[in-house]
C-alpha cells in the first residue's frame, strides 16, 4: 500500500515538476549561462565567429566605449544615491504618516500605491506632457507663481534631464517603499512604543531609538531592490530619452548602452554582440556582487525583536 | 502643530501630487487638441469624446490592445498551471532532491531576464519563436515562474497534512487530491501569483520591443511609442491613448486594491 502510494507520488512528481522546470531551463537558465560565453567570441551581426579571449572586454575598456561606459556608470550611480536618499526617506515618511494617522488610512494606502501599477511608458509620456516647455502645466505654474526664469525645457536641457527622470521615477515608485515600510511598522510590537512613551520619551526619540532600528529588515530589502533597479535602469530613460540617452547622452545608462550594443541604434549603426555581452557580464557582476555584499552588510545590523 | 495634523497634511499633499496629474491626463483626453494648446488647465466642460473614437478607429490601437490581452492571459494561464503543480510537489512531498530543485528554482529569481536577452533572441530565432506571441508567453512565464512556485509552495506547505490522508483514505488519486481538495484552499495564493505576474507583463515594453517586429503583433505599451510618433502634438488624441492604456489596470486596482498591493510587494513583504 505504502509503496503503491510512493510510486504514484513519484509519477505525480515527474508529471507536475518537469514541465515547470523545462520552461525555466529553456527560457532562463540556458540563455543566462550562454550569455557568459558570448562575451568571449567575435561576432558579425548575430553570427558567431571565432574565440577571441578577453578581446571584447579590452574593447569595452578603450575609446570610444570607455567614455560611454564611464558616463553611463556615473548616471547609474547618481540615480542610486539620489533615489536611495529621497525616494526612500519620502517612502518612510509616508509610511510613518499612514502608521500614525487614524482616519482615511484605507484611502491613503490606495492612493499612495496607485502610481506603482502604472506602466512606465504611460508615466513617461504623461510627465513628458506635464513638463512640456510650452504647453506643460509645470512651467505654467512656475511662471504663474512669478518665477518665469525657472520655467525650463526640463527634459531637453542636459543639466535638468537626469534630475527630471529621477523625479518622475520617484513619483512612480515612492509608494513601493512606503507600503514595505508600513508593513514593517505594523509588525513592530506596540508594547515597546507604549513602554517608551510611559517612560517619557519624545516623539522623535521613539522614532530614532526604537522604531527605526526595528525597521532595519525593511530597509535592507528596499536598499537592495533600489540598488538593482538603479543599476539596471532602462524603461524610463528609454521612453523619455531614446536609446542614446538624449539630450546629448545626459540620461545614458548602462542598460541603454547594453541595448545599443546588442541591437544597434539609429546613431551608432550596427550592433556589436561581443562587446555588448561583455558589458552584460559586467553589469550582472556589478549588480550581483553589490546586492549580495550590501544585503550581507545590512543584515548584520538588523536587530531581533 | 500637533504631530497628527502634520502627518495628515503630508498625506493630503501626497494625495494631490498623485491624483492631480492623473486627473489632468483624463481631463485633457476629453478636450480638443487646439483647445488644450491654448488653455492647458481648463476643465473639459463639454467632453470631446472624438479623441477616443479616433484612437480606437484610426490607428492599430485595437490590435495592440488585443495582443497585450492575449499575451498577458496566455502567460497567466501557463504560470498558474505550472506553479500549482510544481508548488504542490515541492511544498507537500518530501523526496530526495526536493531542496536541491527548490534551490535551483530560487536562483532563477536572481537572473535578470534583460541581461540574457541576446542568447534568448538567438535561441528564439532558432526555435522559430521570434516575432511570435507564443514565444513571448514562454519567456514571461519562465521569468515569473520561480517566484510563483516559491509563493505557491509556501501556501501548500501551510495546509494541514491530515487533508491529504483523509482524501487518500477516501480513495482520491494524487491529482484528485490536488484538484479537488487543495486547489480551492490555495486560491488566495493564486490571486497573489496572478497579480504579481500579470501586471509587469501587461506593463512591459522591453521584451516586445526586442522580440516582436510585425506591426500586427505589437503590444499596447510598445504600440504607444509608435502612436506617439504618429500623433505628435495632437494632444487630445495622445492623452486619450494614454488613458485607454492605463484604464484597465486602474479599474482593476480600484476593485482589488488589497490584492494588488499584496501581489506587487510579494517578496519584499513577509506574510
Amino acid at each position: 500500500m505504502a509503496s503503491a502510494l510512493r510510486r504514484e507520488q513519484n509519477r505525480t512528481t515527474s508529471a507536475l515538476l518537469i514541465p515547470a522546470l523545462a520552461v525555466i531551463v529553456i527560457f532562463t537558465t540556458i540563455p543566462a549561462v550562454t550569455t557568459l560565453s558570448y562575451a568571449f567570441f567575435g561576432w558579425e551581426g548575430f553570427q558567431r565567429n571565432t574565440f577571441v579571449g578577453l578581446e571584447n572586454f579590452k574593447k569595452l575598456f578603450t575609446y570610444p566605449y570607455i567614455d560611454q561606459l564611464l558616463a553611463a556608470l556615473r548616471h547609474n550611480t547618481i540615480a542610486f544615491v539620489v533615489i536611495m536618499t529621497f525616494q526612500t526617506s519620502l517612502g518612510l515618511l509616508l509610511a510613518y504618516a499612514m502608521f500614525r494617522v487614524k482616519r482615511g488610512l484605507r484611502l491613503y494606502r490606495v492612493v499612495v500605491f496607485l502610481p506603482v501599477i502604472f506602466s512606465l511608458v504611460v508615466v513617461g509620456y504623461l510627465w513628458q506632457a506635464l513638463l512640456d516647455p510650452y504647453y506643460g502645466p509645470v512651467n505654467q505654474i512656475i511662471a504663474g507663481l512669478g518665477f518665469p526664469e525657472f520655467a525650463k525645457p526640463w527634459l531637453g536641457d542636459t543639466a535638468t534631464a537626469l534630475p527630471s527622470l529621477m523625479f518622475i521615477n520617484l513619483w512612480r515608485w515612492v509608494g513601493f517603499p512606503a507600503i514595505v515600510f508600513l508593513a514593517g511598522l505594523n509588525a513592530i510590537n506596540t508594547e515597546y512604543i507604549e513602554a517608551a512613551r510611559i517612560d517619557g520619551a519624545s516623539e522623535s526619540q521613539i522614532f530614532r531609538k526604537i522604531i527605526f532600528p526595528l525597521l532595519a529588515p525593511s530597509l535592507t530589502i528596499i536598499t537592495v531592490l533600489t540598488f538593482i533597479g538603479a543599476y539596471e535602469w532602462f524603461d524610463l530613460p528609454f521612453v523619455l530619452g531614446g536609446s542614446n540617452g538624449s539630450p546629448a547622452g545626459a540620461t545614458d545608462t548602462l542598460a541603454l548602452m547594453f541595448y545599443r550594443l546588442s541591437f544597434g541604434s539609429i546613431d551608432s549603426g550596427a550592433n556589436n554582440v561581443g562587446v555588448g555581452s561583455a558589458l552584460g557580464v559586467l553589469i550582472f557582476t556589478l549588480v550581483g556582487l553589490g546586492a549580495a555584499l550590501g544585503s550581507a552588510l545590512l543584515r548584520r545590523r538588523e536587530v531581533e525583536q | 502643530m500637533s504631530s497628527r495634523v502634520f502627518f495628515q497634511t503630508i498625506l493630503i499633499i501626497n494625495l494631490l501630487l498623485v491624483l492631480l496629474p492623473v486627473f489632468f491626463l483624463f481631463n485633457s483626453s476629453l478636450r480638443e487638441s487646439n483647445e488644450f494648446a491654448r488653455t492647458p488647465f481648463a476643465l473639459a466642460r463639454d467632453p470631446y469624446w472624438e479623441n477616443y473614437q479616433r484612437v480606437w478607429s484610426e490607428g492599430e490601437f485595437g490590435s495592440y490592445f488585443i495582443n497585450s490581452f492575449i499575451i498577458t492571459i496566455g502567460s497567466l494561464i501557463l504560470i498558474l498551471i505550472l506553479a500549482l503543480g510544481a508548488g504542490f510537489v515541492l511544498g507537500r512531498y518530501s523526496f530526495r532532491g526536493n531542496n536541491l530543485i527548490f534551490g535551483f528554482i530560487l536562483t532563477g529569481m536572481l537572473i535578470p531576464a534583460k541581461l540574457a536577452i541576446l542568447p534568448l533572441f538567438i535561441q528564439l530565432k532558432w526555435m522559430n519563436l521570434l516575432d511570435s506571441r507564443l514565444g513571448l508567453i514562454f519567456v514571461y512565464s519562465s521569468a515569473a515562474l520561480p517566484a510563483a512556485i516559491f509563493i505557491m509552495s509556501g501556501f501548500f506547505k501551510s495546509l494541514p497534512t491530515d487533508l491529504d490522508n483523509a482524501a487518500r483514505i477516501d480513495g482520491a488519486s494524487e491529482f484528485q487530491l490536488l484538484r479537488k481538495v487543495l486547489v480551492p484552499l490555495v486560491r488566495p495564493g493564486m490571486a497573489i501569483v496572478a497579480i504579481y505576474s500579470a501586471i509587469p507583463i501587461w506593463n512591459d515594453f522591453f521584451l516586445p520591443l526586442v522580440f516582436l517586429q510585425s506591426p500586427e503583433k505589437k503590444t499596447l505599451m510598445q504600440g504607444l511609442t509608435v502612436f506617439f510618433g504618429q500623433y505628435a502634438s495632437q494632444w487630445g488624441v495622445l492623452f486619450a491613448g494614454l488613458c485607454l492604456a492605463a484604464l484597465p489596470l486602474i479599474v482593476l486596482y480600484l476593485i482589488l486594491s488589497e490584492q494588488f498591493i499584496k501581489g506587487l510587494t510579494a517578496g519584499a513583504v513577509k506574510g
